[in-house]
């Protein structure tokens, strides 16, 4: 079955991409399988400098989920272009560089800096991480600043950009509306909810940094009613993430209004589980009279 | 480095909140001593990380690991006959040199050190195993060590076993002159280890999500203030690698 979704600067040979943070830089998983089996790779997010993140316990389990608050922690992008990127190279499959900062300079000097790189296929600009004080999150919530932030990386960008939103946001609408209008090639969302968990016997937060990102199997119907909502609201394309553990998880978003998904913390749970559901996603696709990816796209445009 | 479903022959409590689960794996005859395995415990999200305490067959291993939440509550709640699904075996285990040790450990970070000191046995080298517990109610596989032929002292924090104190205490009140030391066991204990000794390593315990290097939800800084995590370059370090 034809599993290919052909996406601004993404040529996916099937719809399933590693989430951004889940999978690093590909090479833990590339010891139990070949990455080039993935639709795409959505890279750990990358800031101008090297970031140690914030302090731990960084992971806290939740009913159906998992709290975390890692940081972004990353080696700052040149070392990534130097030591991460070539070893992406290797394989047939495309990357999307989640691009991080504190401030809008330093989305446009991650993205300046991996505009010439072979292997980087597309921007995901995060404007959405709960785990960080300023930029992130603080640009994601409100549409007049996420607008300019992805006009700037749009000015800046060589390659198509994707603006990854949060879902804590009274109308995520508006949002992924203002960053159509400036020029983004496509949304992925949604990003973590902000949660917190606190230890009965210490009466403290679980995480050293208090709150942290909710994501899981729990998340599942917001981001899926995100994406249903954006969907109806915006043209360009949408990539759906949040809680998918299986090839129906897939055809739910796709009906929705997705073109592609990411799979994130179900990585941690199974981290067989992107190429299990490439393999199960025909019969999925099958079983509900639907003959390729594109066609479950095309059927549901409303 | 693989998932497996295995079959679960034994789950036991052997100490007060302390439980052994045999199981029935394929994945025993790739593990080393010091590595650990994550494993699925039904109607929970994330996979919880356990130490190999002790590989009796090229198909079957021995977890010993401790009730400390509800997760591993219904861990000790499952029954001989089911399956389990475990991903590993994971990390960076202890080095097995051609010299004499001690092991020293405490509380559930006993168990690793068994699989330890039987492969420095197995090669003919001594191995001194110094064990410290809350309470003799809480301790664990003393009969074990010593069954392997480890010279085996106990230390107490009640004093209701063998020396009443810490490991150190013990090791002070027995005039325990080993010098290369391998350990495992609460922080505490490993700051006090890596104080008295600096030849050897330490095995740190750390909340995980992948429990194979991808997420960085495992972090300890090392001495540069570079990273290292504890799930893929760990659990086992040099003693002074890391800031503790």
């Amino acid at each position: 079955m034809d599993l290919s979704v052909k996406l601004p600067g993404l040529d996916l040979k099937n719809p399933v991409i590693p989430a951004s943070g889940c999978a690093g830089y590909g090479r833990e998983l590339a010891q139990l399988y070949d990455l080039s089996r993935l639709g795409g790779i959505a890279i750990k997010s990358a800031t101008p400098k090297e970031r140690f993140g914030n302090p731990t316990p960084r992971i806290a389990e939740t009913p159906m989920g998992m709290l975390n608050a890692i940081g972004l922690q990353n080696h700052g992008v040149d070392y990534i272009i130097e030591n991460e990127l070539p070893f992406l190279a290797q394989y047939d499959t495309c990357v999307l560089a989640n691009v991080a900062g504190a401030t809008e300079e330093d989305y446009i000097e991650v993205i300046e800096k991996m505009n010439d790189s072979d292997v980087v296929d597309a921007y995901e600009l995060n404007i959405s991480c709960p785990n960080v004080r300023h930029g992130g999150i603080g640009l994601g919530t409100d549409p007049e600043l996420a607008a300019h932030v992805t006009r700037m990386a749009k000015e800046a960008a060589k390659k198509p950009v994707y603006v990854k939103l949060t879902p804590n946001v009274t109308n995520i609408v508006s949002i992924a509306k203002a960053v159509e209008e400036a020029g983004a090639d496509g949304l992925v969302m949604i990003n973590t909810l902000l949660g917190m968990r606190i230890d009965l016997r210490t009466g403290k937060p679980v995480l050293a940094n208090n709150t942290g990102g909710l994501s899981g199997p729990a998340i599942r119907p917001v981001a899926v009613r995100a994406v249903w909502q954006c969907a109806n609201a915006v043209k360009i394309p949408i990539i759906g993430v949040g809680g998918i553990t299986k090839a129906e998880d897939v055809l739910e978003f796709l009906l929705a209004g997705a073109s592609a998904v990411e799979v994130g913390a179900q990585n941690f749970v199974d981290p067989y589980v992107c190429v299990k559901i490439i393999d199960d996603l025909p019969r999925v696709l099958k079983q509900y009279g639907y003959t390729s990816v594109q066609d479950v796209i095309e059927r549901s445009k409303r | 480095m693989r998932t497996e479903q295995a079959l679960i022959k034994e789950n036991t409590l052997i100490a007060k909140d302390t439980w052994k689960m045999v199981l029935e794996t394929t994945l025993a005859g790739e593990a080393e001593c010091g590595q650990f395995v994550q494993v699925q415990v039904p109607d929970f999200y994330l996979r919880r990380p356990v130490s190999i305490c002790r590989v009796i067959a090229e198909d079957r291993i021995v977890l010993v690991y401790k009730v400390v939440g509800e997760g591993t509550k219904r861990m000790s709640e499952m029954k001989t006959g089911e399956s389990v699904d475990l991903f590993g075996p994971l990390g960076h285990g202890f080095p097995v040199e051609e010299r004499n040790v001690m092991v020293i450990g405490g509380g559930v970070g006993v168990p690793p050190l068994l699989e330890t000191a039987s492969r420095y046995i197995a090669k003919g080298h001594q191995v001194t195993a110094v064990l410290g517990f809350n309470d003799a109610g809480g301790m664990i596989l003393k009969d074990e060590f010593e069954a392997l032929g480890c010279q085996t002292y106990i230390a107490t924090m009640d004093g209701s076993y063998g020396t009443k104190g810490t490991v150190i205490d013990a090791i002070n009140a027995n005039d325990l002159k080993e010098t290369f030391v391998l350990s495992c066991g609460p922080l505490p204990m490993l700051k006090a280890v890596s104080e008295k000794y600096t030849d050897g390593f330490v095995s740190l315990e750390a909340r995980m999500a992948c429990g194979m290097g991808a997420c960085m939800g495992c972090v300890v800084k090392d001495q540069e203030g570079g990273s290292l995590r504890v799930c893929a370059d760990g659990p086992v370090f040099a003693i002074g690698k890391v800031v503790l």
